[in-house]
């Protein structure tokens, strides 16, 4: 028998993390909710969650002594999986606070969404998928995913966005830089095509 | 309205001490007043989130809303949000930490306005969502904002209360007209335009739903860009497919069941 995935998602305080925790149970996984960087150092995979503004969830992160965590994690090398404000702080910056100091794990300012639509984006919306990857496997051609954001990404390599959405503009919503996947929308809330996708990141879990 | 909207469908669940409170009418439901079974079944419906509204008058039975919201993030996987009762930040903590996504606020927002941007500062105005239960007021020539269900009216204008509450945080605004809620007539349409016009934020609109036109009434004339109904999905009138499949028709874009 193959032991589940153990999957540390990282829990320095913030709204709801018990969504993305169960979600990652249902598809297999073991995953714990933790600030204890033992257990992170132990984790096959490793989830940074976030919601709420950049700057008080860089805060947060640093309050609870997991920002240096966090780099250990992804220098090791494991499936890294960062969603929503979790995927913004992978970047360099945010103009939603431009004194906060991101993790500068993707280089790269995270931006603000048209101000022609209503910001948040709080909908579900369509992906178009721009790369080949695991991650998408079979999700389709455009899966369906639930967004709440006003900001995205804008990585100075634009090879590493992977998906994008019509929404204003073009919006750039998942990314990946070597074991680092990030997505701006919530696979964890968005029913049977984000299910997909989480199974597709503990499924890169080595065995 | 903008060809990048997605409107949502959102079933909005009345619970009281764990249970739903209006009779639901699915054939094959093991416990049909089980608000947790029933969440799981909207969501393979093709709900796009879900409201649960705690009308529990006691703290005991509050706690139990607590226990049904952690069961339901285990099984549930779209977004959610929890009203009812939700009078300071720690009310909305321990709801999200239990597993919701957004809190409502209501009667504590009126009563104190600062509740809306404790909550929004520490956990992001996308959580908190202001539910505003408003009436039409002839001789005053507005919707005035009422509180216990309909029961006390205050001396607000929903729309300026709208207004005000999103200038204080919240995410989003769900407007329920309290002269068509339980009348089947549809949405009160100008009611909704009027809010939806003074905001910027997402409106969903509520009360009065009978038919799946009303639905996509309260996107194409209302401006709202959530629909909120109860009993015509609860009592198996319709479901959420034929729901999307009229709003469709109406040229309303729609996240497609299955």
């Amino acid at each position: 028998m193959t032991a589940r995935p153990r999957v540390a998602v990282l829990d320095y305080g913030i709204g709801n993390l018990r969504s993305a925790q169960k979600a990652l149970e249902r598809v297999g996984a073991d995953a714990v909710l933790t600030q204890d960087a033992t257990v992170v150092s132990a984790a096959d995979a490793v989830v940074l969650p976030g919601v709420g503004a950049f700057g008080a969830c860089m805060d947060a992160l640093r309050d609870v002594q997991l920002e240096t965590v966090t780099h250990d994690a992804v220098a090791s090398g494991v499936p890294f999986l960062g969603i929503c404000v979790g995927m913004q702080m992978l970047f360099d910056g945010s103009e939603e606070d431009p004194d906060a100091r991101g993790l500068g794990i993707i280089p790269g300012q995270v931006k603000w969404i048209p101000s022609s639509v209503q910001r948040p984006q709080m909908q579900w919306n369509q992906l178009n998928i721009r790369r080949d990857e695991p991650m998408f496997s079979d999700l389709g051609e455009h899966p369906w995913m639930y967004f709440v954001h006003s900001l995205h990404g804008v990585p100075t390599d634009s090879d590493c966005v992977t998906a994008t959405v019509q929404y204003g503009d073009t919006l750039n919503v998942a990314f990946r830089k070597g074991n680092v996947f990030a997505t701006q929308f919530h696979p964890e809330k968005s029913a049977t095509a984000g299910l997909g996708l989480l199974h597709n990141f503990v499924a890169s879990v080595k065995s | 309205m903008n060809s990048d909207i997605v409107a949502r469908v959102i079933p909005c669940l009345d619970v009281t001490n764990g249970r739903v409170v209006k009779g639901v009418n699915f054939v094959d439901l093991r416990d049909a007043g089980d608000p947790v079974e029933l969440a799981a079944r909207y969501d393979m419906q093709g709900a796009d989130e879900l409201v649960f509204l705690d009308i529990t008058a006691s703290s005991d039975g509050r706690e139990t809303m607590v226990d049904v919201v952690s069961r339901t993030a285990e099984q549930v996987f779209i977004p959610f949000t929890v009203g009812g009762g939700i009078r300071e930040v720690a009310d909305a903590r321990k709801m999200l930490r239990a597993g919701a996504d957004k809190v409502s606020v209501n009667t504590a927002a009126v009563q104190r306005p600062e509740v809306i941007s404790d909550i929004a500062a520490e956990f992001g105005a996308q959580c908190v969502v202001c539910a505003i239960d408003a009436k039409w007021d002839a001789s005053q020539n507005r919707w005035t904002v009422y509180l216990h269900g309909g029961r006390t009216a205050t001396d607000l204008d929903a729309v300026q209360w709208a207004e005000r509450a999103v200038s204080l945080g919240a995410g989003e605004i769900l407007l329920t007209s309290m002269d068509r809620d339980g009348t089947r007539d549809g949405f009160d349409i100008a009611l909704t335009k009027a809010v939806s016009s003074a905001v910027n934020v997402p409106v969903i609109a509520s009360g009065g739903v009978g038919n799946l036109q009303h639905l996509a009434e309260g996107v194409t004339e209302g401006g709202a860009t959530g629909v909120l109904a109860a009993s015509i999905f609860h009592f198996g009138d319709h479901t959420i497919a034929e729901a999307k499949d009229v709003m469709s028709a109406h040229g309303i874009r729609v996240r497609p069941v299955g």
